[in-house]
């Protein structure tokens, strides 16, 4: 047990790993013993990674405010470390990628008819490369995960995809990987600028985050947006999204699922992870703050309005991330404590929200294969189950009190308004815009009259498919009505970021918390008690 | 002019292997029957493990040979090895290509060990005349070899191609041999960079010396712009032949440029340094901007070696901007070239397989659908492609990673910048031909015959050194740092 409590992030990482190479014995003719190997493998790492539940709290952290930080050489001869751990931030984002990885994979059982094998392989590979993203702390590791989780989504897309799956596919490869490369040259940059400083090659981010303050601002700068333009695609920000509907929109369900729920954190992930904790002054630098605040504004706003324009509920769908992201990048820039938790937690959301609408349009297409939205209509008389699931869904994604988009949305807005009351306000049209096209969206596919013939003959859901939605209904609930531990999580890292980037503002903020009760505190479920 | 001792021939010792096992082949070819030619194939495998076995044993030895024409120290030492790698690669890779193109004579593998000898010559050459031979003796055989289809059109062209243009390059070379021996009256390398870096020595005319070389140089590792020759005699060589011509001969004009340009005329520093910056730029862009437009596999490799061999020119760029500082450049394009050999021979045979008799198959929609037919083939060959165009986990990204940390080193940030947004270029093509085995709906015209022992053999060892390489590259940096270290 000792042995398994000091590695579990490596036996979580590569449990898919190890997983996958039963799987390349199976027959491929034999789909079902293929999908329940697949399945199983997927919900025992999920289960595995339970553990880090029970266990996080009481863990202490170890190197600054990781936990479970393994760490041995690995490149001596560049300075790389195979070095894990993880914080509040990662962990959550760990526990989605987990929950959304298996659910994707369960609502795959029937979707997936073709070369079934190659698809959970390729399932399997792109699960070990986005949990070894978000527990990497070594920045040589992180980019080989970085990019090692391109090739399997560009599989994904490109075989099990849609009609213009090639096209799609190799867009999103190319714009993923140009951001990678030269987010690539940034991180040299500031290997070779810490061994200036110190005589030690070294990528280990902890090293790196404690010369970070001395480094001259035009470094920071050149660097800065080398990472953003890494991380801006991956979000994606404005103007940097053309790739993302497409893929959206040519991916299978799981994958778009994936996609949305966890490969767009990535990019917030890294503003939050590397951005900010190693470019604190250009970060904070007001006109840097100012531009990628606008950008973000400008994607809620845009991708709000062009979500409102689709006939394609998948690609209404995609351009609706375009908005929610926008939120977590707004709060990030926020670069206070409100802001930057908020924005994990509306990462969290949105991967509960968006996936589960996509798991959504997915049950639909597979019944109908169609997302037109006009041919549907009239769907709640002939599927009640699916219809209430998909309202449950579509109300926190909306950002309705009592669920998970609520949270997120009004921390974020809190956070912005303590800057500048004119990004909440901007902020807020987002949010009225969100309301008008999803509640539109469901109008016109489940009220009215069922007069399409195709449309009456839909069989309602069955136990599978209802039960990829309802763990994600389940969170979104919990979030909703308790999200006390889930800031509880975040409260060290993001206090610590900011503090980073913000210098003071710790103490600002005790300061007018003595002299004027503030407001919000309450809505936000006491966090930080 | 000291005597010739038993040291000397010790020194040489993989190169006398190679030659020996040569001629034996030979000799032996005509008393070996038809059915039996294979055989052949397995006595130059032992010659060349055994030339291995020799350069390993040599270590011990290392020095000049043959009053300083030769030296066995660690840099040749981690060329032949590589040298024989890919020979070896190639020799698995050739023996039944050989039998279904009915073209197995005995004389291939001669050849093959003859222009492996050559090369290794090259490599451990600190003398410019030797340099000039181990050239010819490599040269002349690669050029029978790229015609070794007789019956074929487009191999005749190659070979004829390959001959003249290559021939014309070592005019060049071999003019600019006599200018530097003109202007200073050696062509050691080391007497060379004793005399040049003697204060106030600087020969007037040595830049048309230099220049010169690097032209004739530059045909061989087919840098842009002498790099006409190299997508049709890649194309029109039969593939395995292509595979051995695309890595062996390169590799050692790589070696030979590192020990001339920042060996012996080190000291003529800026010229030298833009030469390799300006040639690096064009290689990279050309190449990969040309490679885009094919769908010939062969001729896409082809585009993409040229490609390679601007990175590769990145890390010499480096080397040359870092001055006293060489090392850590020098050791990222020997890294390099390991990655290349690997990734690149394993490719080429791979093709040569899929092309089938006759080599009919060789366009990337020949394999629509393989994936479906042969995944295991399949998967092979996307693995290689994946590495070629420098993912994480394989040799192709480490390599490049350490040639671009090397650049950055040196403060080259625009050339890497360039060389950061070609390697994103080049995935659009090296996906061309994943997208037709994975992703397109169809039956391969491609050989779906199940591959035979040998070429699997050969992928495997690859597949093992690129993973090996791209995942724990430590021990073959360090041994790319120590063969890095002594360049005279």
């Amino acid at each position: 047990m000792n042995f398994f409590h000091t590695h579990v992030l490596s036996i979580v990482l590569f449990f898919p790993l190890a997983g996958l190479i039963p799987l390349l014995f199976i027959p491929g003719e034999n789909k079902n013993a293929l999908r329940w190997w697949a399945n199983i493998v997927f919900l025992a790492d999920f289960l595995l990674a339970l553990l880090l539940v029970f266990w996080f709290g009481k863990e202490p952290a170890q190197e600054g405010l990781f936990k479970f930080v393994e760490k041995h050489t690995w490149i001596p001869s560049i300075g790389a470390q195979y070095h894990l751990g993880i914080d509040g931030i990662s962990f959550l984002l760990i526990m989605l990628t987990l929950v959304l990885g298996f659910l994707s994979v369960l609502s795959s059982w029937t979707a997936i008819q073709e070369r079934v094998k190659e698809y959970y392989a390729m399932f399997l590979l792109l699960q070990v490369g986005m949990l070894g993203v978000f527990m990497s702390l070594d920045f040589f590791l992180f980019y080989v995960f970085w990019e090692v989780m391109l090739v399997p989504m560009y599989f994904i897309i490109g075989v099990w995809g849609g009609p213009r799956k090639l096209y799609a596919a190799i867009k999103f490869f190319l714009y993923t990987l140009a951001g990678s490369v030269l987010m690539l040259l940034g991180i040299l940059t500031l290997y070779f600028r810490y061994h200036r400083d110190t005589g030690v090659y070294t990528f280990n981010l902890l090293d790196l985050m404690q010369h970070a303050n001395s480094w001259p601002l035009e470094l920071q700068f050149w660097v800065f947006w080398a990472f953003m333009i890494g991380f801006a695609i991956k979000v994606p920000m404005f103007p940097f999204h053309t790739w993302l509907p497409d893929a959206h929109v040519e991916a299978p369900t799981a994958g778009s699922v994936i996609l949305a729920g966890v490969l767009l954190k990535m990019g917030t992930y890294g503003f939050i992870r590397f951005s900010l904790p190693l470019l604190p002054q250009a970060s904070s630098n007001p006109k840097v703050v100012k531009i990628m605040v606008t950008l973000s504004i400008i994607a809620i706003i845009y991708g709000a309005l062009v979500s409102l324009m689709q006939r394609d509920m998948k690609k209404l769908i995609a351009y609706s991330s375009v908005s929610h992201l926008g939120f977590c990048t707004l709060g990030i820039f926020a670069l206070n404590p409100h802001g930057l938790s908020g924005s994990v937690i509306q990462q969290i959301n949105h991967g509960i929200s968006t996936g589960a609408l996509f798991l959504i349009v997915g049950l639909i297409y597979e019944r109908r294969h169609t997302r037109e939205i006009a041919e549907l209509g009239g769907l709640s008389n002939v599927m009640p189950v699916y219809a209430t699931l998909f309202m449950i869904v579509m109300l926190s994604s909306i950002g309705l009190p009592l669920l998970n988009g609520f949270i997120g949305e009004f921390t974020i807005l809190q956070g912005a308004f303590e800057v500048n009351w004119r990004w909440a306000a901007w902020a807020v049209v987002g949010i009225v815009l969100g309301a008008a096209y999803l509640l539109w969206l469901y109008q016109r596919t489940m009220f009215g009259p069922c007069d399409n013939p195709k449309n009456q003959v839909l069989k309602d859901l069955n136990l599978r498919e209802a039960m990829t939605l309802i763990p994600l209904i389940l969170w979104a609930f919990w979030i909703g009505l308790y999200p006390k531990p889930f800031f509880k999580v975040l409260e060290q890292p993001v206090t610590a970021i900011v503090e980073r980037v913000n210098p003071g503002f710790g103490t600002q903020q005790a300061v007018s918390q003595a002299g004027v009760p503030s407001p919000v505190s309450e809505v936000t479920g006491g966090r930080g008690e | 002019m000291t005597p010739v001792q038993a040291l000397d021939f010790i020194r040489v010792l993989p190169e006398i292997v190679l030659a020996s096992c040569a001629i034996l082949v030979m000799v032996a070819e005509p008393f070996v029957s038809a059915r039996h030619t294979a055989a052949l194939a397995w006595v130059s495998l032992i010659g060349i493990v055994a030339a291995g076995a020799g350069n390993a044993w040599m270590r011990r030895f290392s020095g000049p040979a043959f009053g300083g024409s030769i030296a066995a120290d660690p840099f040749a030492s981690y060329f032949v090895y590589l040298l024989l790698l890919a020979a070896a690669l190639t020799l698995l890779g050739s023996v039944r290509y050989l039998e279904t193109n009915q073209v197995h004579h005995g004389e291939f593998y001669a050849l093959l060990l003859l222009g492996t000898t050559g090369a290794c010559l090259m490599v451990a050459a600190t003398e410019l005349i030797m340099i000039f031979i181990g050239l010819e003796i490599s040269s002349i055989s690669t050029y029978i070899l790229a015609g070794f289809r007789r019956a074929d059109k487009r191999s005749n062209e190659a070979c004829l191609k390959y001959f003249l243009l290559g021939s014309f390059a070592t005019a060049f070379l071999l003019y600019g041999i006599a200018f530097i021996y003109g202007l200073t009256g050696t062509t050691n390398l080391v007497q060379l960079s004793e005399k040049l870096s003697a204060p106030g020595a600087r020969p007037p005319l040595l830049w048309i010396a230099l220049i010169l070389a690097f032209v004739g140089l530059g045909f061989k590792v087919s840098t842009v712009p002498f790099h006409i020759w190299t997508p049709d005699v890649y194309q029109g060589a039969p593939a395995p032949v292509t595979a051995f011509l695309s890595v062996a001969p390169k590799a050692a004009a790589f070696a030979v440029i590192l020990r001339v340009f920042l060996g012996g005329l080190a000291s003529a520093g800026a010229l030298v340094f833009w030469l390799l910056w300006i040639s690096a730029l064009l290689t990279m862009c050309l190449g990969n901007l040309a490679a885009l437009w094919q769908t010939n596999i062969k001729r896409l490799l082809a585009y993409s070696a040229i490609a390679h061999a601007g990175y590769v020119l990145v890390g010499m760029a480096a080397a040359k901007a870092a001055g006293p500082e060489a090392g850590e450049g020098i050791a990222s394009v020997l890294f390099y070239l390991a990655a290349y050999a690997l990734m690149n021979v394993a490719a080429f045979i791979l093709v040569a397989h899929l092309a089938g008799a006759g080599e009919r198959y060789q366009e990337a929609d020949d394999c629509t659908g393989l994936a479906y037919q042969r995944p295991g083939v399949a998967a092979c060959l996307t693995l290689l492609l994946v590495s070629l165009s420098g993912f994480p986990a394989t040799a192709g990204f480490f390599a490049k990673f350490y040639v671009f940390r090397a650049a950055i080193h040196a403060h080259l940030i625009g050339l890497t910048l360039v060389a950061v947004l070609n390697s994103v270029v080049a995935v659009y093509y090296y996906l061309r031909v994943v997208v037709a085995m994975y992703m397109r709906e169809g039956n391969p015209r491609a050989s779906a015959s199940p591959l035979p022992w040998p070429l699997g053999a050969a992928l495997a060892l690859s597949l093992v050194g690129i993973f090996y390489l791209g995942l724990f590259p430590t021990p073959f940096v360090r041994l790319a740092n120590l063969a890095a270290s002594p360049l005279p």
